[in-house]
């Protein structure tokens, strides 16, 4: 006679119930956690299946073509997405790590807090807001579209990850490290930037990496900014086209030849981004601070 | 900022004392008297011009947007945000079918999003084992690294085509009655909209869901354990209900982010700009229209109309912003940046 069955059947209901109530659950959970990945393997099962036949050296090399011309590539719109986010990471990454360091080596007290709450703030305002305002402060003022005004916008999307993200890390270094350096009589900005920054260096290129990542696919503020171009070019005071622009055209157009070119072009922005993650990873693996 | 100022009130430090500067807890040594204060100011102060230059971003926006919507502003006033008329031709516009529109589709999208983030969170910090648990997490931001545009592609292509020939005509045949799911189903419309917007909102209520899961006290699920009670009872009595106003914040946050979604709702929710109940017909939202039809608008006041969208859409974006911030943090203060399992 084992215990169980000399409780009352009431009791016995209960535990039935309680551990019915457990399994399904878990069950429920795992049903989600199936359910979340399975859209991101089907976006990129899609991506490579659909987007690998399209992908040839023309494809690298070449112009877009007109409609009804088979062939053609988007070569300019990779050189103008070079461009643009190269215009990007010189406005955002020098200002988003010096706010960084600001917050992590000087911020103590009320208004720093301020601050970090203004990045959280910028982090959240939507893309298409800093298009219009990159519009209104460059555009207009230059008369017309240009990549320096894509540039602009992105650049402004970078800076609160690189802040926070800079910050954080800069506070994962022990104090000692600074106090050694100060000993020897070092400066104190000196300390900052070849010791202080140089220990965390593995996390911050982590915090830029993630920032690029994060602008790379942007389109909706380079709509009005930087605007397309269906020819070559590298002045960064013209209007430029962009990998993002010219999948987004192709993606909303009504020709199966163009469709063709949106998902080469959608695999080689992921390509780009996901191997900028990945190497993210294999860096904050290697690097002092894991999972920073 | 103050170690300059300290520094400065001690230039010679003549006593040699190790003086300090108590800041913020933190004891910080001064630098050794010798050294030039000069280079060490210039830095100082190039790095607050840096942090100040952040708060200057976002009041440059205010500006701008105000400035550029005037003309539509003075034009219509609060009216604008109650009108139903969007007709660039006769200069008549009113922004209440794109508020309709984004409300609609990020509704759509948290009632999708929430029980799927909430689910996986649960799982990678609860039952998951632990060689899964690196990789499902590492697929989940995978996921939220995938660009809007890419979504969108997708969307157009893949998702919207399934749910025409499958989901909308077995919603429609079933639950039509509610009148949520009537007309014909095109695919294209607010569901494909919501859809998409939830498989993009939900690494980021997930991942935000599962730091504030991480910072409950693993005290708290010993003793529920102790008790014992089952793992989901210890799930919802121990984890889940300390955790609720960080989960609520989580969600609020990808609200956040659902409203200022523009590339993939520009391209699945059909541009019409109209209030539809049935959740198949297309309809039009706040930066979908500022993103179709920026570069188009002729004239300004058609242009200062689209601006002030986009100053509507950043103040409410601000609002769902700091609120949601505020209720993360009323539950991850006090945990050090690398929360202690």
């Amino acid at each position: 006679m084992g215990a169980t069955e000399r409780r009352p059947s009431r009791q016995r209901l209960l535990d039935w119930r309680r551990k019915v109530t457990d399994r399904l659950a878990t069950g429920f959970a795992v049903l989600m956690a199936i359910l979340v990945v399975a859209p991101l393997l089907a976006v990129f099962g899609y991506l490579v299946v659909r987007g690998i036949g399209s992908l040839n050296l023309a494809f690298f090399t070449h112009l877009p073509v007109p409609v009804g011309e088979k062939g053609g590539g988007v070569a300019n719109a990779i050189v103008g997405s070079v461009m643009i986010l190269g215009i990007a990471s010189i406005i955002g990454v020098p200002w988003g790590i010096g706010a960084g360091i600001y917050l992590a080596e000087y911020g103590h007290g009320k208004f720093p807090t301020l601050l970090r709450f203004t990045a959280d703030v910028l982090n959240g305002v939507p893309s298409i807001v800093i298009g219009i305002v990159a519009y209104a402060l460059v555009v207009l003022k230059q008369k017309h579209f240009s990549a320096l005004s894509g540039g602009v916008a992105l650049g402004i999307m970078m800076i609160p990850t690189i802040t926070r993200a800079t910050e954080e890390v800069l506070l994962l270094v022990p104090l000692s490290v600074r106090e050694a350096a100060w000993g020897v009589g070092v400066a104190r900005w000196r300390a900052t930037l070849s010791v202080t920054l140089r220990t965390a260096s593995a996390g911050v290129i982590t915090a830029v990496m993630l920032a690029f990542a994060r602008i790379a696919g942007e389109t909706a503020p380079l709509l009005f900014t930087a605007f397309g171009n269906q020819f070559w070019n590298l002045n960064p005071n013209q209007p430029t086209a962009a990998l993002p622009l010219q999948l987004f055209v192709y993606a909303i157009s009504p020709f199966d030849e163009w469709h063709r070119l949106a998902w080469a072009c959608a695999l080689v922005l992921i390509v780009l981004i996901v191997g900028a993650v990945a190497a993210v990873r294999l860096v904050a693996s290697r690097g002092m601070f894991q999972g920073a | 900022m103050r170690n300059v100022v300290e520094a400065a009130r001690f230039p010679q430090n003549p006593q040699r004392e190790p003086a300090t500067a108590a800041a913020g807890g933190r004891t910080i040594p001064l630098i050794p008297a010798k050294t030039s204060r000069i280079p060490d100011f210039a830095f100082s102060a190039a790095m607050l011009a840096c942090g100040l230059s952040l708060l200057a971003c976002v009041v440059l926006i205010v500006i701008e947007l105000v400035l550029q919507s005037k003309l539509s502003i003075h034009a219509f006033g609060w009216g604008f945000f109650k009108g139903t008329d969007w007709d660039p031709v006769s200069g008549d516009f009113g922004a209440l079918p794109f508020i309709y529109g984004t409300i609609v589709s990020s509704m759509v999208a948290l009632l999708i999003a929430i029980p799927l983030s909430i689910g996986v969170a649960v799982f990678i910090t609860e039952m998951c084992p632990k060689p899964l648990r690196g990789t499902i997490s590492f697929l989940t931001e995978l996921l939220a690294a995938i660009p809007s545009v890419v979504f969108g592609l997708w969307a157009i292509f893949v998702l919207a085509p399934l749910l025409r020939a499958h989901v909308e005509p077995f919603l429609g045949t079933y639950f039509g009655w509610t009148g949520l799911f009537t007309g014909p189903p095109f695919g294209i419309g607010m569901l494909a909209a919501g859809v998409i917007l939830a498989i993009m909102i939900v690494p980021i209520i997930a991942s935000i869901t599962r730091e504030v899961l991480t910072a409950v006290p693993q005290q708290q699920r010993e003793a529920v354990l102790a008790l014992g009670a089952t793992r989901w009872e210890m799930i919802r009595v121990g984890v889940l209900r300390n955790a609720r106003t960080g989960i609520v914040g989580a969600i609020i946050l990808g609200l956040g982010r659902a409203l200022g979604e523009t590339m993939a709702v520009t391209m699945v929710i059909g541009n019409t700009p109209q209030i539809a109940k049935s959740l198949f017909a297309p309809g039009y939202s706040m930066a979908s229209v500022i993103a179709n039809e920026f570069t188009e608008a002729t004239g300004d006041l058609y242009l200062s109309a689209l601006v002030e969208i986009g100053l509507g859409l950043f103040l409410v974006t601000i609002v769902v912003n700091i609120l949601a911030g505020l209720l993360v943090w009323s539950v991850t203060r006090g945990m050090p940046a690398r929360v202690r399992a």
